[in-house]
């Protein structure tokens, strides 16, 4: 019996022992020496637990009666955060170690987050929950403030620690009163208690708390404050690897607890997501705008993401939950191109940030200003790019479900979002002249750029079938 | 006679005074970590008094694994603290304003 249950959550085990061993390998051997290998070593397992996941896993199984599931759309979660976290830390290794702030604990803690962001995806219960979490968000702060001698990143980490931990107790506090008012912590106990369309008014403030909590963490508005300040102040790979693993963690999670523990009561959530929805894709558009840090802006450009993908949960079907699905895997691809192009920026060896230092970039770097600049039209949405299609997706999604409303909203919300996208291609090709950047010679960033920004262009044909998958996918959460 | 609402009540009161202090305290970060493990230990009260009263030892489990997560969670906030204090040298919450958003 406890063989059948350790088979199904072997790949977490397999990762966690990893971590272990490699940092009591690293502390008691070289240390800081030997971490840009453990960099390449741990993207390397990462890519072989992804295959393994994605290629051997099939149909639904259960793990310690019901607390860890592994189903269709828990791989598809674990496969796309397997491979975003891979490609973050081979992109962020040449930044760090030139700057000597490439520690071997970087590596580690990532293992570990991912590791929380493994069982956060397969959660089949408050418990599971809240220690998948904790050791995401837990690892995650301590990476946030990685750089210790600047005051920038200990305030990021500070920040982040705060509100993550704000954010931790409303979650609690809600799972207190779910498990008071339903009986149980497992997802299948509380919508058989939730089940019957009435709900009680506990648990509608459990909902209601949860729903916050998870708001935080995906970085919804009105929860949104600490996204900014921890993206700008962390260091810039770190930044990468917030603005992928962990949202497409929190956002599966979102999905699971709504339609895992509260399916059967879709109405009595769908006003508060829509509402979220609304407010992310409106502040991350408007506030945008007036942003010259180029990280400050991807923060907003994030928080505008989390705001269409909240629209595909709002619709409360299985085609959303798809959507959802579709759109976080185009996002992640999205960012890891832009911000494989952000750490090129630099000057005389110098990371820049400043958006204006982008003027006339397309003179000196032809090839990367048009990759950016597929990679901007596709965050903004410009047909006939892939990131077109992710907003395509959701916004059906809404319209199905019956909330035209929202749809208008999104489409006004992303002709205003892309005014801050075409500002940085106006800066690129007819700024003013100014000092050049330096010609990045970095063969990961120009492969990991030009990658995406070809899956932009390729993608159009079929979305390389993640349609179908994520299809599948959807049908194991919603029934 | 003690009831079930009264614990609850604590809790909620208990809650509400973690989150205000997060909010209203402008003095000092350590005072942010107070407010946090109070939070977190309200929750603990509520989840004991629901198992206690449903004769249902789930919620006290899930009690310890709180207690065990708010440990390292104090940890790495005082680790954090240290790290910020070693490049400001203050831990005042006005000062935590070197990116304004």
């Amino acid at each position: 019996m406890i063989q059948a249950d350790l088979n199904i959550i072997l790949p977490e085990i397999l990762l966690a022992c990893y971590a272990m061993v490699a940092l009591i390998g690293a502390v008691y051997t070289s240390k800081d020496k030997i971490a840009g290998k453990l960099v390449w070593a741990t993207a390397v397992i990462f890519v072989i637990v992804a295959a393994w996941i994605g290629l051997s896993g099939e149909g639904e199984r259960a793990a310690f009666d019901g607390m860890f599931n592994d189903d269709g759309f828990a791989r598809f979660a674990k496969v796309t955060i397997l491979l975003s976290a891979a490609a973050v830390l081979i992109m962020g290794q040449d930044y760090m170690s030139r700057r000597g702030m490439l520690r071997f604990e970087y590596p580690v803690l990532v293992t570990l987050s991912v590791v929380g962001m493994m069982v956060m995806v397969s959660a089949g219960d408050l418990m599971a929950l809240y220690m998948g979490l904790e050791l995401q968000s837990l690892s995650l702060y301590v990476i946030a403030s990685m750089r210790r001698d600047s005051a920038k990143s200990a305030e990021a980490g500070m920040k982040y620690f705060v509100l993550g931990a704000l954010s931790s107790g409303l979650l609690l506090y809600g799972s207190s009163l779910v498990y008071g008012f339903a009986g149980t912590t497992g997802f299948a106990g509380i919508i058989e208690a939730a089940g019957d369309g009435h709900v009680s008014l506990g648990l509608l403030f459990g909902l209601t708390f949860i729903a916050c909590g998870l708001a935080f963490k995906v970085s919804a508005v009105p929860f949104h404050m600490w996204t900014p300040d921890v993206y700008q102040g962390a260091p810039t790979p770190i930044t990468a690897f917030f603005a992928t693993a962990p949202k497409v963690a929190a956002m599966a999670l979102f999905a699971r607890v709504l339609h895992d523990a509260f399916g059967g009561v879709v109405g009595d959530w769908q006003q508060i997501i829509a509402l979220l929805s609304v407010l992310s894709m409106f502040l991350g558009a408007v506030a945008a705008i007036g942003q010259t840090d180029i990280k400050r802006l991807m923060a907003y450009s994030s928080i505008a993401h989390m705001g269409y993908a909240l629209m595909g949960l709002a619709a409360g079907t299985a085609f959303g939950v798809q959507a959802l699905l579709i759109y976080m895997a185009i996002y992640v691809t999205m960012n890891i191109g832009t911000f494989a192009f952000i750490l090129s920026m630099e000057k005389d060896g110098q990371p820049v940030t400043d958006i204006r230092s982008l003027n006339m970039y397309s003179r000196t770097n032809s090839g990367k200003a048009m990759a950016m600049l597929i990679l901007l039209f596709s965050l903004a949405g410009v047909p006939p790019l892939v990131g077109f299609f992710g907003k395509f997706y959701v916004l059906r999604a809404a319209y199905d479900a019956g909330l035209a409303w929202l749809a208008v909203l999104g489409v006004i919300a992303s002709v205003i979002g892309a005014f801050y996208y075409l500002r940085i291609v106006y800066y690129m090709y007819f700024g003013e002249e100014g000092d050049a950047l330096d010609n990045g010679k970095s063969p990961v960033l120009y492969g990991l750029l030009m990658g995406s920004a070809a899956i932009m262009l390729i993608g159009v044909v079929n979305l390389f079938g993640i349609e179908g998958i994520a299809q599948a996918a959807a049908a194991t959460l919603v029934k | 006679m003690i009831g079930l609402e009264h614990y609850l009540t604590v809790a909620a009161v208990l809650f509400v005074i973690g989150i205000f202090g997060l909010f209203l305290n402008r003095k000092n970060v350590i005072i942010l970590l107070m407010s946090i493990e109070l939070m977190l230990l309200s929750v603990n009260i509520n989840l004991v008094a629901f198992s206690s009263y449903a004769g249902d030892l789930v919620g006290q489990v899930f009690t310890l694994f709180i207690l065990t997560v708010a440990a390292a969670e104090a940890a790495i906030g005082l680790a954090i603290i240290v790290s910020f204090f070693r490049n400001r040298g203050t831990i005042a919450v006005e000062d935590v304003n070197v990116m304004k958003g």
